[in-house]
This record gives C-alpha cells, structure tokens and sequence, in this order.
C-alpha cells in the first residue's frame, strides 16, 4: 500500500519536468530552412555566417570543432544526423565519401567555382570537386623567431632532432596526419605511407622527438613564439601569420625535404534537409569578394583566383606565404585517405604521444 | 515496511536506463573491434585487452596511480593539520571555517584548473615574481610537467580531504585524549597512537576519494600538463576523439572502472574492519 | 573536541598558521584570477587601471549569452527531475533494509570517472542513433544528479524517526496529511538543499556534455564554451568570466548553506 496522494505529487512533479524538456527539445530543434555549419574557431570571418544570412535569407548555425577527428568522431556517430556543411581536411572529406555520408556537388548551384585556379579543380583526393568544395590550402613548415636563431631552420630535421639550444623551445602538431607527416618527409618517405616498417621507424624518431619538445600544441604555438617560450614551431603556413603579424621577426619556412600540400574544403552531409541552401552557402563563400574578405581575415591561401587577385601587394610582402602560386603549392604531396592503413597511423600517434 | 516500491522504481529505472545499461554497453565494446573510419565492427577479439598489457600502456597506467598516489600524500599532508585547525576552532567558527574551504571546491572545475595556467604560465605571477626576486634569471614556464598537474590535483580535491577528516575528528572522544595526557603521553604520541588511528576512515575516505578522482582525471592533466603529460583520461578521451578508437578506449575505461572498484571495496574492508 | 583549549599554544598557533596557509593556497588562485579580470589591460605584468571592459566584452557576445541560457536550461530542466526522482528514491531506500547492491547502484555515479560515463553515454545515444541536443545532456546530468539528491535526503532521513509517521497516523490523521505536516516540512531542507547541489553540479558540468552535446551553438553549455576559449591560451575574457562563474556558484553554495547547515556535512 502506498501514500496515493504523495506519490501523485511527486509523479506530477515529473511529468511537468519531462514536459518542459520536452518542449525545450521541440524549441531548441533547428528551424526549417537553416543550416548547421561546423567549422573550426577562427577559420572563417566572424561575420561571415551573419553576412551570408542576410544576402541569402537563411540562418546559419556555426558550430565548431578543434580537429577533424572530432568532427569526424562525431559526424560518423550520428551518420551526419544535425549537420548540413563541414569544413574538413581533404583526407577526411574522402573518407566521408568512403562512408557513403556526403551529397554530391551539384555544379550549377555554386556558379563561382569558376573562380577556383584550375589547379584547385584537379585535386587528387577529388579530382573536378564532385563530392567537395576547397576552401584553404596551403603548407606545413617551421615557423621560427628569426632574431633567436643563429641559422635560419631549412630541414625537418632541425625540428625533429634540434640543436642542444633548442631543447625545451620546439613545439610540434599533435595532430595524426601532420605529426606523422613532418617525420614521414624527413625521412624522405610518402606523407600517405602505408609500409607498416616504416610507419613505425618513423613513430620511433618521434618518440625520440618528443623528449625534446616544449609541448604538443595546434592552436597556440604561435603565440608561445611570440611570448618567447618557443624559438621553433611546427606550424600550417596561415597560422605561422598569426605570429608574424604580432612579431616581424617571425618567419615561416618549407624545410627542403618538402611540404604537403594540404587542402581544408566544404563537404555537404548528405543527411542535410537544406542541399540547396548548402550549396548557396558555400557559392557565397567562394565569391570574390567574400574570398578576399577571408584571407585580409584568417591569412591563409583560398585557392579562389579572382579572390587571390585582390589582396592587397603589401599584405603579400608581410605575409611571403601568402604569395606562393599555385604550381610552387602543386609541388607538396597532397593527403590523401589512407583506409585500413588509418589505424596503423593512430596507433603510432598515441605511442609517440604518451611515450615518455 | 510499508516502503512503496513505486517510490523507488522512477528512479532506479532512470539509473538502470542511463548508467547500467550504457556502462553494459562499454563492456560489449571493449570485445569488439574498431571500424575503418572510426564506430564498430561487430567482430570478437581480445586484442584490445592484449594492446592494454603492452608496456607502454601499462606504463601510462603507472604513471598516473603515481600521479594521483602524489596529489593523494601531498593533500593529506596539507588537509591534516588544516582540519586539525579547523576542529580545534571556536564551534561558532568551525562551521565558518568549513564553509570557507568548501566554497573553492563548488566552483567550476575547469576554471579552477586554468586558474593555475595564468599562476604558472611563463607570463604568470610566479614565474615574474621568481625573476622579480632574483631567483632566476629568465621568466620560466613551470606548466606542461608531472609537478604542475600533481598540483592542480591537489589544488581541486584539498578541500574535500579536509572535510573528511574534520568530520572523524569531530567524533574523537575528548575523554580518550585526557585519557593518554594523563597518562604521560607527549603531545605528539597521543597523535600518533591515539587520535590518528581513530581518525583513519577519514584519512581513507579522503585518500580514496582524491586517489579514485584523480586516476581518472582527464582535464586537469589536459590543461596543465600540454599533451606531454599523459594519464589514463586523458587516454580514454583521445581514443573516443581523435584516434576513434572506441573498443580500445572502452577497454582501458574497464581497467580504469576495475582499479577504482578495488581501491573502494578495500577502504570499505579497513573501515568494517576499523568498527 | 570542542570544548577543548589546545595542550600548548605553540601547536596551536602552528595550526592556526598552518591552516591560514592552506586557505591562502586554495583562494590566491581566485582571488588572482579575479583581480587580473578588472585589469583593463587583461596581461598579469602590466596594471593598467580598473576596468570593467572585459565583462562589456563577455556580455556583448551572442555565444557566451547563448551558451549561458543552454546551461541553464539544462542545469534547470536536469535538478527537477532528479530532485523529484532523487527525493523518490530517498524516502522509498530509508525505509527499507539496507541492500549493499542498491547502495552501489546509488553511489556508482558519484564515483565511475566522469570520463568513463560520457563514452558509456555517447556510446549509448549513438547506437539507438539518438539526434544528440540538449536533451541528451539533461538526460545525461540527471544520472550524476539523482545519486547526489538521494544521497544528501538519505542522511536527513537518517535522523529521521519514522515511527512518528506511524503515530501520526495512528492518531488519525491521513497519509497525505502525515506527508504534508509531518515528512514533508523534516525533509524539505535536505530535498532542498540537494536541489541546489545537482543545480551547481549540473552548471559546472563539463566532460559530459562535451561528449553529449548536439553540433551548433544551440547545444553548446557555458562550460563547454570555456574550454574552448582556454584552448586558445590565457585571455582576459576567460578571467572575467571565470570571476562571474565563481560569484555565482559562491552565491548558489552559501544559499544553500543557509538553508540547510547539515546538509553539507557528510554523515557516515
């Protein structure tokens, strides 16, 4: 026997609670005919989504995500469920095809591609943009304090086995493929090797890295060069400007075993309910004037010609790698899905990562 | 009794739902395999616990009880004689007191961690201040080390070790400790023979606890300790993350649940046994 | 113990010293923080003068306002399902013997590693293919907050002599008026008090919703929003937010202390 009245209240109590959740589900559900763009923090002009609202009349819910593992953890979860336009690097953008998740690019709603450079048409991940957009490319280098260096750094290996004056003052991506990449080109290898040997010497020297490094860091080395706690980092080419634009004295250099050449693009899931204005999303993005707009702000390379055209001559002199052409860019080894081979390169990450 | 089952049943169904079965689910996991691009692949192996004995995983394991074992002796160090203090207050002060150490340990956990970042960062007041006194030469970073993570630990469960052991303190029998001074008993015997052993479920519920939620920590050394200091969180959250990982991630959480269990059922035996 | 005057007045002066020092350790931190968040300068080496520029900053940003409204959303809708679950589940356990596989159950999501629990959730929402927002991360805080109200009711219950509710009814009165007059005004400090525990644990949540929040800014949590922030390195809007969320959870906290003294103290 139980005290009916007592347990009634409590009952209604959470009805009443599971009604407010539920109608704060029901508000909180985006509204037709808005997208969902995720992206990472300070990739694209802050304004952006709110300028592209207004010319286009569709709201744009901006959500981000620090790496493409991330995102792609999540958009693999949900099998896309939520999201309408993400900003992913092009390896990632072809294992979301692989997966069956993205819509494909239907080239007459994006008239400007026709501002890309021909080169960005040609992309080996996706050769003539069929299930992807680009949006920035660009290398992964040195980015170094010129006034702290005695020699201006030329080699990964300045990076992955520096001098004793450097010990403690190196920071390096942490990043999979990047991290991977910087010992794969030092040793002369692919950025997309699939020889297990080889993934594993190349864990093994950056194991012997991380001895000497300051910190793994994506998002602040610049910032760690600029306050003097790192001489050396290894940067993407746009956001070493970051530092060059508090500090001169910082430059930014493609060591001499190479670069890759990476490309970050806009893919549309293929579970979005607003293709159409995902398309219009990204032609706005690829405008001329909207390109130019987006390098003066996150200086990076878009590959948009008549965006490139426009920048200003005296931001491409503070900025040098804002000047790299198309065909010096062609010259990196573009990253490309490595499939099975992924989780040979994750292990190793985490081996290198948490050795001590 | 008339306990009314439908009392507990909501409840408990909400816990079963939302605690059982997806902690279930994390069990099933840890057997199977990854898929190619991250998710599930409904395929047996054992490989995920064979890869968790490796030396470097158990290594990190290691490291972090040692990590936690730190902050668990630097915040009974610090938390005795504070509680010790607090209990030896006026009784209108000790609730005062209580609350002023407990206020710090509601707060946002994350901004108390980066609450160290700014102290210890190369820009931040102690390392100034170590230049500004002479100390050293140069402005130093003291983040990114075992120490500095071992520190924010201690910083955000001292509170709690306190409280424990206030609350056995304030159950010591004034008598007993008359009782050994009037036998003769310096000061420091009676602490050691006395009132420290009939203070040890405090001592052990606190160790545990600080213990317990510092192996398992994920923020404190992803904050402070910059990706160089790597404890078994921080593991579990890069395998469900960034490595997409979810089996391997599921079975280290299962050695992390199984440690945790034993170090409980072990403090609930000392204290049983202790009654 | 309280009667008591300390044996010699040196210990008790190092004591006195002792734990000076400990609460100087646990609230330099804050107070520091505090301090840097009215620099108008925001760098720690430089004071530039009192200024309030950087909350204008924090309260102009539509994240931040968006981010603090989904937090208390979810800390809202979270603590009144679990404080009337919670509450639920206390009264029914008290009466009952004690189960040490209840009592597990009960205590289990004070202690799984918070870590552990957002994977198990995530794994769980994803594999029924759930649309994550912010009602998966209500769902998620009620589980860690349930096992808390419970447990502060349980030891105001422990006090609890229930053979007045047995003479209550005894000399007529009805269960509901037993409830009303007898159970309800003993143990309302205590839900009460649970209440606002779950409300500041739920607001300073983190781990969990980051693992179980939907994609975009309408399901992102405040704190979800100062990771991200801190990610990016030391800023002087971090400083000033953490002051404001400070102040707040102090207030919360010494409000409930208020209400009920013994609630905070554990009691085993």
């Amino acid at each position: 026997m139980h005290d009916p009245l007592h347990a009634r209240r409590t009952r209604s109590a959470t009805r009443l609670s599971t009604a407010c959740a539920l109608t704060l589900v029901a508000g909180s559900a985006v509204a037709d005919g808005s997208l969902v763009v995720s992206n990472w923090d300070g990739y694209m002009p802050e304004d952006l989504p709110d300028r592209f609202s207004e010319a286009s009349g569709t709201d744009v819910e901006v959500s981000f995500h620090a790496t493409n593992e991330e995102i792609m953890g999540k958009v693999v979860a949900s099998r896309g469920k939520g999201y309408d336009v993400l900003f992913v690097s092009s390896p990632f953008a072809e294992a979301l095809h692989e997966l069956d998740l993205l819509a494909p690019i239907d080239r007459a709603k994006i008239p400007n591609l026709a501002n890309l450079y021909p080169q960005a048409e040609e992309l080996a991940y996706d050769p003539g943009n069929t299930f992807s957009v680009p949006y920035a490319w660009g290398t992964t280098g040195l980015c170094y304090r010129s006034d702290r260096l005695a020699e201006a750094p030329d080699s990964w290996q300045d990076l992955l086995d520096p001098d004793e004056s450097l010990v403690g003052r190196t920071t390096m991506l942490a990043t999979d493929r990047w991290l991977m990449g910087a010992g794969l080109l030092a040793r002369g290898y692919s950025v997309n090797e699939t020889d297990p040997a080889r993934i594993e010497q190349v864990r093994d020297d950056l194991v012997a890295t991380k001895r000497t490094l300051l910190a793994y860091d994506d998002t602040t080395f610049y910032s760690k060069l600029v306050s003097g706690e790192a001489d050396l980092v290894h940067a993407w080419d746009g956001w070493c400007n970051y530092g060059i634009a508090e500090n001169p004295d910082i430059r930014y250099v493609v060591p001499e075993e190479g670069s890759d050449l990476w490309v970050d693009t806009m893919v549309i899931m293929k579970s979005s309910e607003n293709v159409d204005a995902a398309h219009g999303f990204i032609d706005y993005v690829l405008g001329a004037e909207t390109g130019q707009w987006v390098v003066e702000n996150i200086m990076y390379k878009v590959p948009n010609e008549a965006a490139m055209g426009n920048i200003d001559p005296a931001m491409l002199e503070s900025f040098p790698n804002l000047a790299m052409t198309p065909d010096e860019l062609m010259q990196g080894e573009q990253l490309r899905d490595l499939g099975e081979t992924q989780k040979a390169y994750t292990k190793a990450v985490t081996e290198i990562t948490s050795s001590r | 009794m008339r306990a009314p089952t439908a009392l507990v049943l909501p409840g408990l169904a909400w816990l079963v739902v939302f605690m059982l079965v997806p902690c279930g689910l994390i069990l099933v996991y840890a057997f199977l395999e990854r898929g190619t691009y991250g998710g599930i692949d409904w395929l047996f192996t054992f490989d995920n616990f064979v890869r968790g004995v490796e030396p470097l995983y158990v290594s990190i394991l290691i490291d972090s009880a040692l990590i936690a074992g730190s902050a668990t002796a630097v915040a009974l160090l610090l938390g005795y004689p504070a509680a010790w203090g607090i209990a030896r207050a006026a009784p209108r002060w000790q609730t005062r007191l209580l609350v002023l150490v407990m206020l710090p340990f509601w707060s946002n956990y994350l901004i108390r961690t980066y609450a160290w970042i700014v102290l210890l960062n190369r820009e931040g007041l102690i390392s100034r201040g170590l230049v500004d006194l002479g100390v050293i030469d140069a402005p130093v970073s003291l983040l990114y080390t075992a120490p500095s993570v071992v520190v924010g630990l201690v910083y955000n469960y001292l509170p709690f070790v306190i409280l424990s052991i206030y609350a056995s303190l304030q159950r010591l029998d004034p008598s007993v400790l008359e009782a050994s001074e009037d036998l003769g008993a310096p000061p420091w015997r009676t602490f050691v023979r006395v009132v420290l052993p009939l203070t040890m479920p405090g001592v052990a519920a606190g160790a545990v606890f600080v213990f317990v939620l510092s192996i398992g920590n994920f923020i404190t050394p992803d904050l402070l300790g910059g990706g160089r200091v790597v404890m078994v969180g921080n593991l579990i959250y890069d395998q469900f993350l960034s490595a997409r990982d979810w089996p391997f991630g599921a079975a280290l959480s299962l050695a992390l649940i199984a440690i945790m269990m034993g170090l409980l059922f072990a403090q609930a035996v000392a204290t049983n046994r202790g009654r | 113990m309280a009667a008591e005057r300390p044996a010699g007045t040196r210990g008790a002066l190092a004591t006195r010293l002792w734990l000076g020092g400990v609460l100087c350790f646990l609230y330099c931190p804050i107070l520091v923080l505090m301090a840097l968040s009215f620099n108008r300068a925001g760098l720690p080496t430089v004071w530039s003068g009192f200024g309030l520029n950087w909350y204008a900053e924090l309260i102009e940003s539509p994240e931040i306002l968006s981010a603090a409204r989904n937090t208390l959303v979810v800390a809202v809708a979270s603590t009144l399902i679990a404080t009337a679950l919670g509450t639920m589940l206390a009264l029914g356990v008290a009466r009952r013997a004690p189960s040490s596989a209840l009592d597990a159950l009960l205590f289990a999501p004070m202690i799984i590693p918070d870590i552990v629990l957002a994977i198990a959730l995530l794994s769980f929402y994803s594999l029924l293919n759930l649309t994550l927002g912010l009602h998966s991360i209500i769902a998620s805080h009620v589980v860690f907050n349930i096992a808390f109200v419970c447990a502060v009711v349980r030891t105001r219950l422990k006090h609890f002599d229930f053979a007045v509710l047995e003479a209550s009814e005894d000399l007529g009165a009805s269960r509901f008026t037993t409830f009303r007059r007898v159970t309800l005004p003993m143990i309302l400090p205590g839900v009460l008090a649970g209440a606002m525990l779950a409300f500041t644990l739920s607001v300073d949540e983190f781990i969990i919703a980051f693992f179980v929040a939907g994609p975009g800014e309408s399901s992102t949590t405040l704190p979800m929003r100062i990771y991200s922030m801190i990610r990016f390195g030391v800023t002087p809007e971090i400083n000033a937010m953490a002051t404001i969320v400070m102040l707040f959870s102090f207030t919360l906290v010494l409000l409930s202390q208020r209400l009920d003294r013994s609630a905070t103290l554990p009691d085993d």
